[in-house]
């Protein structure tokens, strides 16, 4: 099998799969009533961690790349992408619902009023447009260059989730700090300097080469 | 095993009438109800149809299996997960300070002579969530009595075990070990503050702070210290835990005020274990006419 065949038959319908396991596990413990204690804190921790994971996961794909040489992975990267938008709707929505009761006076006060609640939300801004704009059709309508450029907002908003995540804990900043970690090192693995073209990737993945796609 | 449930006082007896009556706004709010329906919770329809006014009892599993005593870890189901091994007995209880005759007692002499009462409490966390607790135990009023403090005596401070052999959690310093809580003497002569020794008729599950807690339902949940060791009687204001932590968040009276928020999220509202909805904070946690009283004339906004 060629590599790409490999990311397209297995690998992205792996994460296909693994996109729902959240959900399915969410459906699971809340419809059979298992979960202990509050049930909407239960379901926005398990989206909110769904969200920095498939976020920073996107951020993954490149320093992976380039270790390896699987350039193709950048096929499996807007939907990793976009799972994190769906799990950040569902996140954003409980809230809305539940905690706020769909009140826009108190949506509008409680942003206001908590810095938490204000960088949550404006991670969820920053992402929908990012969302909108991840078919083909957009990356040609607003061109490579630019759409580059619109979707950096991607870091902004894995830091402001990780801030959001930060700011909410009561005292034990145990699972913030993992999760700042992670996106730290992702970070700096992006100021290593890009490898030259043609050049040939010091890794076990990438024996072999060019021949094999 | 079944519950016994037979609460001496009904929970509308300790309800304000008034504020027990309001109803559900959100109930109103069109689009919520069609957006919960997309969801396949079934306790929702429940939540939906329950009056958000009505106070029930909150199920066993949920008051034993999700508890905040960070000296077990700070997740909600660490306390029950690792708990399992605590022994509270045998147990030593200090009495200290400004008291007729400072001691160490044994729980069991302690509190012998006193029949544990029931008493069905709402339970507000500082956190925003609450349940309806059938406790058992016994007004801290009679067991001060028995100790007789001195005409100083102002404040009494209560100190949770410290042994992280025991409670894993105080392996990590996520706060000043040992927990320290206090009241006014006012307070806790208060005939609704309860030195709590079981939960649903049952003796007391370690999780839930055994083998003695302490619990005052007009406040937020963590000024009721748990697996007591020392009270001591004091003249003056003692330090406690949490307010040394983050003196800005957590103050010495933690009075449930839903006018006096938190300052990273709003006390108006909370979450009833089991529901989806929030309901309105009362006043006081709906104690209001028992306990107003005692801070008339006081800033409560200075005195958090």
């Amino acid at each position: 099998m060629t590599r790409v065949a490999l990311i397209t038959r297995v690998v992205k319908p792996a994460l296909y799969l693994a996109a729902v396991v959240p959900f399915a596990y969410l459906a699971l413990r809340l419809g059979t009533g298992s979960v202990e204690g509050d049930q909407v804190k239960f379901l926005q921790h398990v989206t909110g961690d769904t969200v920095l994971a498939c976020l920073l996961l996107t951020l993954s794909v490149t320093p992976f790349r380039r270790l390896t040489g699987w350039n193709e992975l950048i096929r499996v990267r807007r939907l990793i992408g976009l799972t994190a938008f769906w799990y950040a709707l569902l996140h954003f929505l409980s809230y809305l619902v539940f905690d706020q009761s769909l009140s826009v006076s108190e949506i509008a006060a409680d942003i206001a009023k908590h810095p938490w609640v204000l960088l949550g939300f404006s991670a969820f801004l920053m992402l929908l447009p990012l969302a909108i704009t991840s078919t083909k059709g957009w990356v040609r309508r607003l061109g490579g260059k630019r759409w580059q450029r619109l979707h950096r907002l991607v870091y902004l908003a894995t830091a402001a989730g990780v801030v959001h995540y930060f700011w909410l804990v009561k005292k034990d900043v145990t699972d913030p700090i993992y999760w700042a970690v992670a996106l730290l090192v992702l970070l700096a693995l992006r100021l290593v300097k890009r490898p030259a073209p043609g050049l040939r990737p010091l890794s076990l993945f990438a024996r072999g080469g060019r021949s094999l796609t | 095993m079944l519950i016994r449930r037979a609460p001496s006082i009904k929970t509308s007896e300790i309800t304000d009438e008034p504020l027990y009556w309001g109803r559900r706004e959100f109930i109103r709010t069109a689009g919520s109800g069609a957006a919960a329906a997309l969801l396949p919770f079934d306790r929702l329809p429940h939540d939906l149809l329950s009056r958000a006014d009505e106070d029930k009892l909150t199920p066993w599993e949920d008051v034993t299996g999700y508890n905040n005593f960070y000296e077990f870890g700070t997740d909600k189901s660490d306390p029950a997960k690792h708990a399992t091994g605590f022994r509270p007995r045998p147990w030593k209880v200090e009495v200290a300070g400004e008291v007729a005759r400072p001691a160490e007692y044994d729980i069991d002499d302690l509190l012998s002579g006193f029949t544990p009462e029931e008493r069905v409490y709402r339970h507000r966390c500082v956190e925003g969530w609450s349940m309806v607790v059938p406790w058992l135990g016994i007004p801290l009023a009679k067991v001060i009595d028995k100790l007789q403090p001195t005409g100083k005596a102002k404040y009494v401070e209560f100190i949770t075990l410290l042994d992280p052999r025991q409670m894993p959690g105080q392996r990590q310093r996520v706060l000043d070990w040992p927990y320290a809580e206090g009241l006014r003497m006012d307070e806790a002569r208060h005939p609704l503050t309860l030195l709590v020794t079981g939960v649903y008729g049952k003796t007391l599950p370690n999780q839930n702070g055994s083998p003695i807690r302490l619990v005052m339902p007009w406040k937020y949940g963590f000024k009721g210290g748990k697996s007591i060791v020392k009270f001591r009687f004091a003249e003056r204001q003692p330090r406690t835990t949490w307010n040394l932590a983050a003196p800005d968040e957590y103050g010495f009276y933690a009075n449930v005020n839903p006018e006096v928020d938190h300052p990273r999220w709003s006390q108006a509202r909370e979450r009833r274990v089991g529901e989806f909805f929030k309901r309105k904070t009362l006043m006081f946690n709906g104690y209001a006419e028992e306990v107003a009283s005692m801070y008339a004339g006081m800033d409560l906004r200075r005195n958090y």
